[in-house]
């Protein structure tokens, strides 16, 4: 099914190459239609949890912090200033002279109401991960707020800066998250002006933006999002001229359509990377993965910079341990680097026991050409990996409930862009853990639970270290995403994945 | 006849009851409804609290009769991933749904009824072979291809009609052509024996003695004949239509029934699953139990046998 699809694809894209018109939608009114293939449940940002929502996010809502994503530094957006009281509250001064699309000014109740509504867990939001470390939200004045953490959670800040969008509190106390996703009201670059559940979203540039916030002020003047599931009618959108931007293009349908005249085609790098887990804790069901010597055999035998020219695509980099390199203590530093030899992967198998390799499931549930590959290296060196491939969850199911010890996995750590929110995911005896070390953990946790960077950044690499030596995890690459538009628009991808249309101007 | 149509009746309902069944079975056993629910990164933590919250840690048979009570009184709940009432979201895209479905029942309709009567009046020519070709290629080509095929052409080289979305008429053009497609070798295939067998007949040989036109015999005394079956087909065919929207609602983006139930298996939302399901097996089982009754009606053997 999928060779036809990609045969369909390249047959109907060299076809269509000749006859394609110019395709700039949206350059003559100044607006850009662009497409995403899910939709989310609910328009408001606490109430989904896919990519496209976290994109409608950005550009409806403003956060308390901005990252600017060229250098990630922290810099001023709702609030003005923030500091740390002690380990577990922090203090922001607000802006004055904000206003939310409604007219509301906003000030001190709007994030109080916000945080304390949406970290209750009563109040059902999809996204637990991204609040429930706070305790409350304090009002001190006006335009001062304190935010009690229930613990010391220095990864706070990125999440401030990131998924803890801030609402208007009497709109959101009146209409609540259904009413908020039917009418989003923030103070975002963007409006909401239509809202047509399950077909498109359109945003209006927001004309009283506020004049200095770290987002520079929107040029192109209306964004539509349409949702349409299938990446080929995407495709063929863009390429009739009906869309101008896409995302998620599959890497040999990039390279066709780079040969469209009126588009241009962006590979950029994602904070999603893709790793191999290997359960090697008391309850693995593989329990040839508790040796080492077979941990490290698997990881010689893949040869990963060839991979990343055959079948992951441009922009992506090979990963020596378990996070994305930007990430706030990612390092590899002082971590041992595998190579790709697949002669001493054979000489490790033979110490090991297994001269003649062995039979072993291999779980996967996306990047399925990926895997294949993987599957070709392991053969190569005598492990027959048998591919088990499946929807998310279900994989995920297989392996908490230590049915599946050997699994291609991907994480995309929720945009943040802190070490804290990938290794501890896999490492810190969460269910998602199939190694349990009390080293790494603990470093892990001392990684975690500091206010001062120095003494993280130590933490996170010393846990990382202990990771890749003892070859827990096969760190495989980080994943590039494709993008196709039309050929005037301004773009630049960043690793989070999140476009910023409020940066970008067609020529 | 009230017995036998008592009778189909019954059989309906308990065919709709094992559909639903199934459906449920199917949905919860093929993975976890929590986990899927809070999505790709959530803690085991978070998918407690949404596995408790959302009463999903009962028994499967408590959470399967608690639903069937309610689905009886159009209650189907409420979408776990849309979080709005399932009734509302079904109501809502049904329009959509129904009118691709006639639509392309109509194009079926129109494409395969002549066909098979060219093929029946040159049985075995080049004519006949032409049209079995049509049907063998409509049977045997995926939709989804098929649909891109029309997309790129129609949409992309030719510019004449939108590519997805359902916002005008012309936006139902390709996605009716692509699923009516599908059903129009059956419909050919059914008009062109039933031609056939009619044509052989003995009022037709009357017919032609007292002298009266091809174009009367054909139309007036034949065609009306055996085209009767057709229309039984024709509901049938109409389920399987509304079936197959699933794949063409997904590729043309079209905002119907197909599509609901395309995104609602992609979240596990069952509710959502089971009410489609539910109702898709409802109308394709009132269609043909009206084929049945409408067959029984016209041909009294079917009820006595």
């Amino acid at each position: 099914m999928h060779k036809y699809c990609k045969l369909l694809r390249v047959t109907l894209l060299a076809a269509a190459v000749a006859f394609a018109l110019p395709a700039q939608a949206g350059k003559r009114d100044n607006s850009v239609k662009l497409a995403a293939n899910q939709v989310p449940e609910s328009l408001d940002a606490y109430f989904n949890n896919v990519r496209v929502g976290v994109i409608l996010a950005h550009h409806i809502w403003d956060t308390l912090i901005y990252r600017d994503p060229k250098t990630n530094e922290y810099k001023p957006s709702l609030s003005t200033g923030w500091r740390w009281i002690d380990d577990k509250t922090l203090e922001f001064d607000l802006r004055h002279g904000v206003k939310f699309h409604n007219g509301a000014a906003f000030d001190a109740d709007d994030v109080v109401y916000t945080l304390n509504f949406v970290s209750k867990p009563e109040n059902k939001s999809t996204t637990q991960q991204n609040v429930n470390w706070i305790a409350s939200a304090e009002k001190i004045d006006q335009f001062k707020v304190r935010i009690h953490l229930k613990k010391p959670f220095p990864a706070a800040l990125e999440y401030l800066a990131g998924p803890v969008v801030i609402y208007p509190h009497e709109y959101y106390a009146k209409v609540g998250p259904k009413g908020m996703s039917e009418k989003p009201v923030g103070s975002g670059p963007y409006m909401v002006v239509e809202n047509q559940p399950g077909r498109l979203v359109r945003l209006k540039r927001n004309p009283n933006y506020f004049k200095d916030s770290p987002k520079p002020q929107p040029q192109i003047e209306t964004l539509e999002l349409r949702l349409i599931p299938d990446q080929n009618t995407q495709t063929a959108e863009l390429m009739a001229g009906g869309l101008d931007w896409i995302f998620n293009v599959p890497p040999d349908q990039a390279q066709q359509l780079k040969t469209v005249p009126t588009l241009q085609v962006k590979a950029g790098e994602s904070m999603r990377v893709v790793f191999l887990t290997m359960a090697s804790g008391e309850q693995t069901p593989t329990p040839v993965l508790k040796d080492i010597r077979v941990r490290k055999a698997i990881i010689h035998a893949i040869n990963r910079q060839a991979m990343l020219k055959t079948v992951v695509g441009e922009s992506a980099r090979v990963i020596h341990t378990l996070c994305f390199p930007a990430q706030f203590g990612c390092t590899d530093e002082g971590a041992p680097r595998y190579d790709y030899n697949p002669a001493k992967s054979k000489e490790l198998l033979k110490e090991a026991g297994y001269p003649n390799g062995f039979d072993i499931d291999l779980y996967a549930y996306r990047e399925r050409p990926q895997t294949e590959a993987v599957i070709g290296y392991l053969r190569a060196v005598g492990i027959r990996a048998n591919l088990r491939f499946m929807q998310y969850a279900a994989m995920r199911d297989a392996i908490r409930e230590h049915k599946a010890g050997f699994a291609h996995q991907t994480w995309g750590s929720f945009s943040v862009n802190d070490v804290s929110a990938m290794t501890p995911v896999y490492f810190k005896f969460s269910a998602d853990d199939v190694t349990r070390d009390p080293q790494v953990r603990d470093l892990l946790e001392a990684g975690d639970t500091s206010v001062k960077p120095e003494v993280r950044k130590v933490a996170y690499k010393n846990a990382l270290k202990r990771i890749a030596e003892q070859a827990y995890v096969v760190p495989m690459y980080s994943l590039p995403v494709y993008y196709a538009y039309a050929k005037d628009l301004q773009f630049q991808p960043y690793p989070d994945e999140i476009p910023r249309f409020w940066e970008y101007r067609w020529k | 006849m009230l017995q036998y149509a008592l009778k189909r009746a019954v059989l309906a309902l308990l065919v709709a009851l094992t559909v639903s069944l199934i459906c449920f079975l199917l949905v919860n056993l093929s993975t976890d409804v929590a986990t899927a629910m809070a999505g790709e990164g959530a803690t085991a933590e978070a998918i407690d609290v949404i596995r408790h919250q959302y009463g999903l840690d009962r028994p499967l048979p408590v959470q399967y009769v608690e639903w069937l009570g309610h689905a009886a009184r159009g209650d189907f709940g409420d979408s776990l991933y849309f979080r709005t009432p399932v009734a509302a979201l079904v109501l809502e895209r049904m329009p959509t749904t129904m009118i691709l479905g006639g639509a392309a029942l109509g194009f079926a309709l129109l494409l395969s009824i002549p066909l098979g009567v060219v093929a029946a009046l040159k049985p075995n020519s080049w004519v006949d072979r032409l049209t079995l070709t049509i049907a063998v290629v409509g049977q045997a080509m995926p939709t989804f291809w098929f649909a891109l095929l029309l997309m790129f052409l129609f949409g992309v080289t030719l510019h004449l009609l939108p590519i997805s979305g359902g916002d005008t008429w012309q936006h139902f053009i390709l996605p009716s052509i692509a699923l009516g497609y599908y059903a129009t070798p059956a419909i050919m295939r059914l008009t062109r024996s039933g031609m056939l067998e009619v044509l052989e007949s003995d009022y037709i040989r009357t017919a032609r003695a007292k002298g009266l036109g091809n174009t009367s015999v054909l139309f007036k005394h034949a065609l009306r004949n055996a085209v009767a079956p057709v229309v039984a087909l024709a509901a049938v065919q109409l389920g399987f239509l509304l079936g197959g929207s699933v794949v063409i609602e997904t590729v043309f983006a079209l905002n119907g029934l197909g599509y609901l139930a395309w995104e609602a298996i992609g979240h596990n939302d069952f509710p959502v699953v089971q009410a489609v399901v539910l109702l898709i097996s409802l109308v394709y089982i009132v269609l043909t139990l009206l084929a049945d009754l409408a067959n029984a009606w016209l041909d009294p053997r079917i009820r006595i046998g």
